[in-house]
């Protein structure tokens, strides 16, 4: 089995005719937490779209755990274990909290569910207290956490976490940033985060992109990055003045 | 007119001047409105020359029911109104529910139960026909439509304005292989449900991408689509002629109800001759066949597919991305309910004995889903509850004789059925958005339901 988990090659994505991709090379090894930073409108979550699929990508490949993933359907890309919290949490609003979390073992159509409940019930106890609650009355911080705890419950190989810290208070964000890091290192999970709060994700991150104008511009460890004075004055200080 | 929120604050004798103004406004605007629609009409006498016929009072009628309406309005029903909201919001949300609204479908079921027999006993067996036919099996029949297509539109969220296709082809299976093939009502049952189920699906696939209102365009052109193939299809539909003398159901081959037959039903049990008994029977076969449809949709709503469907409702994309195929989720909604459509379809075949296209006008898929949305998308006490109300109100215009000694003799309450079931909605929606049941029960607990519950708070998305 190789080291790479996540191997996306020359993606090309569009919108009609607009390029939104241009030729991205990301790689993410099994383990790894690995961010992918960037302006509004780099590109960022187009590209998480493109590695579930939807939209494919023009050119290029998509690699996942040994397997050409480029042309198969989303739903399939699911079932081979990638699961996805995405942009604006997109959870089921008028579902409870134990019904969404539901929806996410219909993989292996409950089979492991009591278990796999109780896991992120531990990770995040404020579901718990809620598990009663249509999704669509929870906090932002809370729905986050139910779209994190979702993703979960399909035991994926990969998450992808979109702008899992969009429009949430300082002390919920490092809530939900420590989670990761709970699951990534007692649980192995490979994570491959999407995200604007640059600071927060780098020092999170084993290795990180940085993408501009669907290119990725560059790359590195966290804290390398952390360090690089183009990054600390495009991302980190610039929206300090 | 505009200081609505203010009012129930006010005094009393502050709010009556109010109301006896706002009274007095109401009483000038209805005669603005009406002195030239109501208070003049025009006809045509003898020598076809046009005449002015002056109703002034009709005309004091309208604009009296305006002013006093809206004086008993802002100076009773609106305080009153207020107060029962205030009083609800300091109740406690635990409440102890009482023992008729938490046994209310159990209560229901054996009220339909009882509900024949015990019309046979107030009315005769003549007498209860019109109960039993034109009320019972008429609502039962509504019922059971709105529940198949509560699959379709409440439970999956595809929103479908041609579900009457279904009703028609079931209708149509019955009635033509009844004629041609001469098989039996049991056999035909099940065989116009998937015919219907089929037809469902050819609707399904080119409609997979759709959603929202042009979903609703495409199903409302199929629907159509049908009706036009029934109507010019003369060799095998007999076009708008319709197909008649369709047999009548036995109860499963053992009694029949045909007058000739030797196993009549009424000769075996030695009772006088009547078709009451046959429609009896025919109101167990619609109950039947709606608590079917209740049990299949409860059932399926717990079952991953039923999952499915909500979650499709929902969030499209967030059910992809967790591994739900959506393309079998949406057909398998779309043949289930359009399945349940052709049950009904037979049992409609079966009840009426003639069929023809002027049953499936649009129309009725309007009434359906109208159903559907006042009942409270996705509940079904919710949508019984409307059908009786809806469909059950348009037939007791029919009863109300007492207004021709109101409006004169001229005056034939059906007619204004349409306006009745349009105003009826307007004041269901204004009155409860989200139609009578409008919270979703949930699925699936942990452990114990928890007294506050997220139906009692208000959804949001923040």
């Amino acid at each position: 089995m190789s080291d790479t988990l996540l191997s996306v090659q020359g993606v090309e994505t569009y919108y009609g005719n607009i390029r939104a991709l241009a030729g991205v090379n990301v790689e993410v090894k099994r383990g790894e937490i690995v961010s992918l930073i960037g302006a509004n409108g780099a590109g960022k979550s187009t590209l998480m779209m493109t590695i579930c699929g939807s939209p494919q990508a023009r050119t290029g490949t998509v690699t996942f755990d040994g397997e050409d993933i480029t042309r198969v359907p989303t739903h399939l890309i699911a079932r081979r274990r990638i699961a996805q919290s995405p942009e604006g949490r997109r959870i089921f609003p008028r579902m409870t909290v134990y019904e969404n979390l539901q929806m996410g073992a219909s993989l292996d159509n409950l089979k492991f569910f009591n278990e796999d409940v109780e896991k992120i019930f531990t990770l995040f106890p404020r579901l718990k207290e809620r598990q009663a609650q249509r999704g669509g009355t929870l906090s932002g911080g809370e729905q986050q956490m139910l779209s994190i705890g979702r993703a979960l419950m399909a035991r994926p190989k990969l998450l992808l976490l979109d702008e899992p810290s969009l429009g949430l208070a300082p002390l919920i964000i490092k809530q939900i940033f420590d989670a990761i890091k709970v699951l990534n290192q007692e649980q192995g999970l490979t994570v491959f985060l999407v995200e604007q709060n640059a600071f927060a994700a780098l020092k999170l991150s084993n290795r990180a992109y940085v993408m501009v104008n669907g290119q990725v511009t560059m790359s590195g460890s966290g804290k390398e990055l952390l360090a690089n004075p183009e990054v600390r004055a495009a991302y980190l200080e610039g929206g300090r003045h | 007119m505009t200081n609505i929120a203010n009012t129930s604050e006010r005094a009393g004798g502050n709010l009556t001047a109010q109301a006896l103004r706002e009274g007095f406004y109401a009483g000038v605007i209805s005669l603005g409105l009406f002195v030239l629609f109501v208070g003049l009409e025009t006809t045509q006498n003898i020598r076809n020359e046009l005449v002015i016929n002056q109703r002034w009072g009709l005309l004091a009628i309208f604009v009296i029911v305006a002013a006093v309406g809206r004086f008993l309005s802002v100076a009773y029903l609106r305080p009153w109104a207020a107060a029962r909201k205030a009083s609800a919001a300091a109740r406690p949300v635990d409440e102890e529910v009482s023992f008729f609204k938490r046994n209310f479908s159990k209560i229901a079921i054996v009220a339909l139960l009882v509900y024949p027999p015990l019309m046979v006993m107030l009315f005769g067996v003549q007498g209860s026909l019109k109960w039993v036919d034109n009320f019972g099996i008429q609502i039962l029949i509504y019922v059971m439509l709105a529940w198949g297509l509560n699959i379709v539109v409440g439970l999956a969220g595809l929103l479908d304005l041609g579900y009457v296709a279904f009703y028609a082809v079931g209708a149509y299976s019955y009635a033509l292989l009844s004629q041609q093939f001469g098989f039996s009502f049991w056999v035909l049952l099940p065989l116009a449900g998937i015919l219907a189920a089929f037809w469902g699906m050819i609707l399904g696939f080119p409609v997979l991408r759709l959603k929202g209102d042009y979903l609703a365009i495409v199903t409302l052109a199929f629907g159509e689509i049908i009706r036009l193939v029934l109507i010019n299809w003369t060799e095998v539909t007999k076009g708008t002629f319709g197909v008649s003398g369709i047999p009548k159901a036995s109860v499963f081959g053992i009694w029949s109800f045909d007058v000739s037959a030797p196993n009549n039903f009424a000769k075996a049990f030695d009772l006088p001759m009547s078709s009451a008994y046959y429609k009896i029977f025919l109101f167990y076969l619609i109950l039947a066949l709606a608590l079917l449809t209740a049990y299949v949709t409860i059932k399926l709503r717990r079952m991953p597919i039923g999952r499915a469907w909500e979650a499709l409702r929902e969030d499209e994309i967030a059910c992809r991305s967790l591994g739900i195929n959506t393309v079998t989720t949406k057909l398998t909604a779309f043949s289930i309910g359009a399945m349940f459509g052709g049950f009904a379809g037979s049992f409609f075949a079966v009840r009426q004995g003639f069929v023809s296209p002027e049953s499936f006008v649009f129309l009725e898929s309007a009434i359906i889903l109208a159903i559907v949305v006042l009942g409270g998308m996705g509940s079904l006490v919710g949508i019984a509850i409307a059908a009786a109300v809806m469909v059950g109100g348009t037939e007791l215009l029919r009863e109300m004789t007492f207004l021709k000694a109101v409006f004169g003799p001229d005056f034939t309450p059906e007619l204004y059925r349409m306006l009745i079931f349009g105003i009826a909605m307007v004041v269901v929606m204004v009155w409860k958005p989200r139609g009578f049941v409008g919270s979703r029960e949930p699925t699936a607990f942990l452990k114990e339901r928890k007294a506050v519950s997220g139906s009692f708070t208000k959804e949001g998305h923040g």
